[in-house]
């Protein structure tokens, strides 16, 4: 370095960590008279405030009356830094995988049971309900009124009773039910928005690779992010497929290809006798993804280009299909 | 190139060797932080965990001396900084990735010079209002792409006569290509902002790594 500072912009001391709010530029006697900072707005500066370039802070903050001595100023940047980290460290833990793994779990829970109230709705919606057919698609289709065939058809015949003026007790209570289950699969769409939200504050390269839900299973399956990071990829890539797995250890079956990574595009897309091959390579990175997630925590972009090429070549192999 | 004298004379004050449990270690003095051999106040510095330790084994002259005011850029969970803290002067560490702060705020309860810093090494104006300009030297672990790259706009920090100590990941910079081209590469990107002084490779502690010693030009 010559005369790099030179050139560039040169720090004032009201650019300093501690120089008060609103202080007259530059003039190093002015910042002493500025309003006081509290210890958190010391905080705040630390973590949000910049600088074009260093200065000799600790004798600035004698100079302009911050500090006592350097080491009463060590001490004053000791507990703003601390508290800064902290305060940083602190919001990032309130999106930490525990609380993925939580919301992922509870986002299946109630869409399981917002599915089982649903087929229960049906069946007795349906003996209650199904002569007056009614102003929706249930009386356009008597059989989908009273035998939902999936869970969605469940959950919307539910939600089409839900809004009905019950006649007397007994439709009151398939009609409150029905409300439950309207209810009930509106939560588990407001859990997964969540996770979609945060898988990628928490695990970043896995959530971008794998995308936000089926990195939430993943660390839900392995009971964190740490422990998903600590296993082969071997395992990342059966995880979710334990009955298989072990069934192919009693000599029953043979070994599963995959687990919950099924659901991915890269697999559940490929030709199935690449399926294995496409299994292997995702889980592998995968794998590399929630390492660097859990032991580093920066993005790698590299990752997502490696596994697109590696997939590239495994479907060309079957001239275009999966495509 | 490599620099290689008599171990001992390259210690900065407040770092020796002693004799932890038969074995012989670098040690420095202070609060044990992850559960290392401890001799009284001393604790032993593991140059397999620490690449500053791998440096400072090799027989590399760092430069560093006991007191000197030290920005350490890829803090990471502070087992490094924490044995920096131990001999040097006010230590500023700064780490991007939150996760391993927690561990490094540990480490700085018991340092009262050490100074915690959430930041990313590659934009310096985010610390700069914090961080004093002269410091002594700037220890550099940082494992992205474009090591030479942070190093040069931290070289603003630096005193005219101050010391980069550097170690370079070959894999951080491009995982395919041989360590020894990414190193000459990193080298020539230094010589812009830098006079390398001394140089080793870190085997048998850490595999495709470099470890320099650059002052600024």
């Amino acid at each position: 370095m010559t005369d790099d500072t030179a050139d560039d912009d040169t720090a004032t001391a009201s650019d300093a960590w501690f120089a008060a709010e609103g202080a007259a530029s530059a003039e190093t006697e002015d910042l002493a008279e500025g309003a006081a900072l509290g210890a958190d707005d010391l905080a705040r500066r630390v973590r949000e405030g910049s600088a074009p370039a260093p200065d000799d802070w600790p004798t600035v903050a004698v100079e302009t009356g911050f500090a006592d001595d350097e080491t009463d100023y060590e001490s004053a940047l000791r507990e703003a830094t601390l508290a800064a980290a902290r305060a940083t460290v602190r919001e990032r833990e309130r999106a930490d995988d525990q609380q993925l793994i939580h919301a992922i779990r509870a986002a299946d829970d109630a869409r399981r049971t917002a599915n089982e109230l649903a087929e229960r709705v049906a069946e007795w919606g349906g003996s209650l309900f199904e002569l007056d057919g009614g102003p929706d698609h249930a009386g356009d289709e008597p059989e989908a009124a009273t035998a939902p065939d999936t869970a969605d058809a469940g959950v919307a015949y539910a939600r089409s009773l839900a809004d009905r003026d019950p006649d007397g007790p007994t439709e009151a209570h398939v009609v409150s039910l029905a409300k439950r289950v309207a209810t009930l699969a509106d939560e588990a769409d407001r859990l997964e928005a969540y996770v979609e939200d945060h898988a990628p504050v928490v695990a970043p390269n896995l959530a971008a690779m794998a995308g936000a839900t089926l990195a939430a299973r993943l660390c839900s399956l392995a009971g964190g992010l740490e422990q998903l990071a600590k296993k082969p990829s071997g395992t990342l890539q059966v995880l979710g497929a334990e009955d298989a797995l072990f069934a192919h250890l009693r000599g029953d079956a043979p070994s599963p290809k995959h687990g919950v990574i099924y659901t991915h595009d890269y697999v559940r897309n490929t030709h199935p006798a690449e399926g294995g091959s496409a299994a292997r390579a995702l889980a592998g990175k995968l794998t590399i993804a929630a390492r660097v997630d859990h032991y580093s925590g920066d993005r790698r972009p590299e990752l997502e280009e490696e596994l697109d090429d590696r997939m590239a070549t495994i479907r060309a192999r079957r001239g275009g299909d999966g495509e | 190139m490599v620099t290689v004298s008599d171990a001992d004379t390259t210690l900065p004050d407040g770092v020796q060797r002693r004799t932890f449990e038969g074995k012989e270690s670098l040690a420095t003095r202070g609060e044990p932080v992850y559960g290392e051999p401890t001799d009284g106040s001393w604790r032993a510095w593991d140059p397999h965990r620490s690449k500053l330790a791998a440096t400072i084994e090799s027989g590399l002259d760092t430069g560093l001396a006991a007191d000197d005011t030290v920005l350490y850029l890829g803090a990471a969970n502070g087992t490094t900084v924490g044995h920096v803290a131990d001999f040097a002067g006010r230590t500023y560490a700064v780490e991007f990735a939150p996760r391993p702060v927690r561990d490094l705020l540990d480490v700085c309860e018991t340092r009262p010079r050490l100074f915690p810093l959430l930041k990313d090494a590659r934009e310096p104006a985010t610390y700069a209002h914090v961080v004093e300009s002269n410091v002594d030297a700037v220890v550099q672990d940082v494992a992205t792409r474009g090591q030479a790259a942070v190093a040069a706009r931290n070289a603003q920090f630096l005193a005219d006569d101050g010391r980069l100590v550097l170690a370079i990941k070959a894999r951080s910079e491009d995982v395919a290509r041989e360590p020894q081209a990414v190193f000459e590469d990193v080298r020539a990107e230094l010589r812009e902002t830098f006079e390398i002084l001394a140089e080793t490779r870190l085997e048998p502690f850490h595999d495709d790594h470099l470890a320099l010693v650059a002052r600024p030009r």
